[in-house]
């Protein structure tokens, strides 16, 4: 038996005390990544997990133009909510094409920003070389059996996919990630709190050690604005994304005034494509902008023999969500 | 609320309510439902399959929803309601979805079949039953690796058109 302490926190200051004063201590909130990561797998080594499952972080709320969403409200929650329903239906898509109920009936949305790869050698102890795990080690993905694994924002040091589908439209919308320490509270945005691997591919937020996520702020989408989220995958419901895009898009006579690009199943981050972005807005809404968009997207890529296909498919996978939101 | 231990020890004492009962147990703080389940309320209707979140045959529903009981520690659960196969039964008869599984033929090894039913328990409440293809969709966390989907469908169907 793993040999880990369990503490019910009553409290936020509590939970926070409790994690700050153990280097090894851990939130536990929805537990699916958490648990498999310290007790199947064991790649992660937590002294102690402090449970903040019942803590009254959980529910939507709405602030003027945004919503703000409780850390703890689940996947399944948050995709009912009438006004994601309204005003946010891509992120409601996307949260509905993750996991199976059962999972998104456990996941919270704090733990969904959080959750780690699924790299095979980033979860299989056997494997010696990780840089994610074991900083210096090396990478068994770059020369072993890639395919679920990042093309962008990847590098010799680290290809591991970040997998969430509920980032992709988050990332596009600019999302803001509430913060809070014994320090007190800051606001990150989505785009700037995650961290590509560099040389440090164990680094891969802003989070420091003992800080919670409390709330998710996201702008709703502007009246007039539609959106969309495309997830390509090798089975038809309960996988992973090999590649998807969340698009939110305005149209005014044609032209394109307004565009959002979101990409998953390409980015050791949730993927925002600026570069797209530009091409897209003031250009017409036909198939030649939406291909000039995806080859702005994809410009730049790393990749390995097990990932070169992705190049081509995200380019495609974006085209089509540009299709649907302007048709 | 009662609530776990909070004294600096890998062992928890936890009150489980299961299918309206209460069980006091002291068990390993990082026990999972499932095997609190199996192993120490020798509850073994509820599976262990992949033992990892990705069959669905140990699905149980808390607090009325439908969770998977392998990635959910026990201590988590203290205070919560838990309800498993063997506490569907209404009035000593099986729950409509487990006679329609059986009107069915919706299983051949029987393995995954607490899982399914506990799923498709939940489904029909969350009113998810409305096309075969929402069917397919919403049940795609409970695997069946003898392949008796089309009669798993079948019964859920049934169930939901009556």
């Amino acid at each position: 038996m793993t040999d880990i302490e369990y503490v019910r926190a009553a409290d936020q200051g509590s939970a926070l005390a409790l994690v700050a004063e153990d280097p090894d201590a851990v939130f536990l909130a929805g537990g699916t990544t958490e648990l498999d990561l310290a007790l199947k797998d064991q790649v992660v080594h937590p002294s102690r997990f402090v449970d903040i499952g019942r803590l009254p972080l959980r529910g939507v709320t709405r602030d003027g133009d945004r919503l703000r969403v409780a850390a703890l409200t689940t996947m399944e929650e948050l995709a009912a909510d009438p006004t994601v329903r309204d005003r946010l239906p891509f992120v409601r898509e996307a949260l509905l094409l993750g996991a199976s109920t059962q999972l998104r009936n456990m996941a919270t949305i704090g733990g969904n920003l959080l959750q780690r790869t699924r790299c095979r050698y980033f979860r299989d102890p056997e494997v010696g070389a990780c840089n994610k795990r074991d900083p210096g080690s090396g990478c068994a993905a770059i020369a072993g059996v890639a395919r679920m694994h990042a093309i962008l924002g990847a590098g010799p040091s680290c290809i591991a996919l970040h997998a969430s589908d509920l980032c992709v439209p988050l990332v596009a919308m600019d999302a803001e990630v509430e913060l809070l320490d014994a320090d007190g509270t800051r606001t990150v945005p989505l785009t700037e709190f995650y961290r590509t691997p560099g040389d440090r591919p164990d680094k891969e937020n802003v989070l420091r050690h003992g800080e919670l996520v409390t709330h998710v702020r996201v702008p709703l989408l502007p009246e007039g604005a539609r959106s969309g989220y495309v997830k390509v995958r090798d089975r038809t419901s309960y996988e992973f994304a090999t590649t998807s895009a969340g698009a939110a898009i305005m149209v005014e006579d044609g032209t394109i005034t307004w565009a959002k690009l979101g990409l998953g199943g390409v980015g050791t981050v949730p993927w925002r494509a600026w570069e797209a972005e530009s091409v897209l807005v003031g250009a017409p809404a036909n198939e030649r902008t939406f291909r000039a968009a995806a080859e702005a997207a994809i410009r730049d890529p790393f990749t390995v023999p097990g990932t070169a296909f992705k190049v081509e498919l995200a380019k495609r996978t974006i085209v089509r969500i540009l299709r649907t939101v302007t048709t | 609320m009662s609530s776990a231990t909070t004294t600096r020890s890998t062992q928890v004492t936890v009150e489980l309510r299961v299918n309206g009962r209460s069980y006091p147990v002291r068990l390993d703080s990082t026990t999972t439902l499932l095997d609190a389940l199996r192993d120490q309320l020798h509850l073994t209707g509820t599976k262990k399959g992949c033992d990892q979140g990705a069959c669905g045959a140990c699905t149980v529903l808390r607090d009325g929803k439908r969770i998977v009981s392998c990635l959910t520690l026990a201590a988590q659960c203290d205070g919560s309601e838990i309800t498993t196969i063997e506490g569907i039964a209404e009035d000593g008869h099986p729950h409509p979805v487990q006679d329609a599984f059986v009107r069915h033929d919706a299983l051949q090894c029987g393995y995954c079949t607490s899982g399914q039913v506990m799923s498709a328990v939940a489904l029909l409440r969350e009113g998810r039953a409305g096309s075969d293809d929402d069917i397919r969709e919403f049940m795609s966390g409970n695997l069946c690796r003898c392949a008796a989907y089309p009669n798993i469908v079948a019964a859920i169907r049934e169930v939901a058109d009556s």
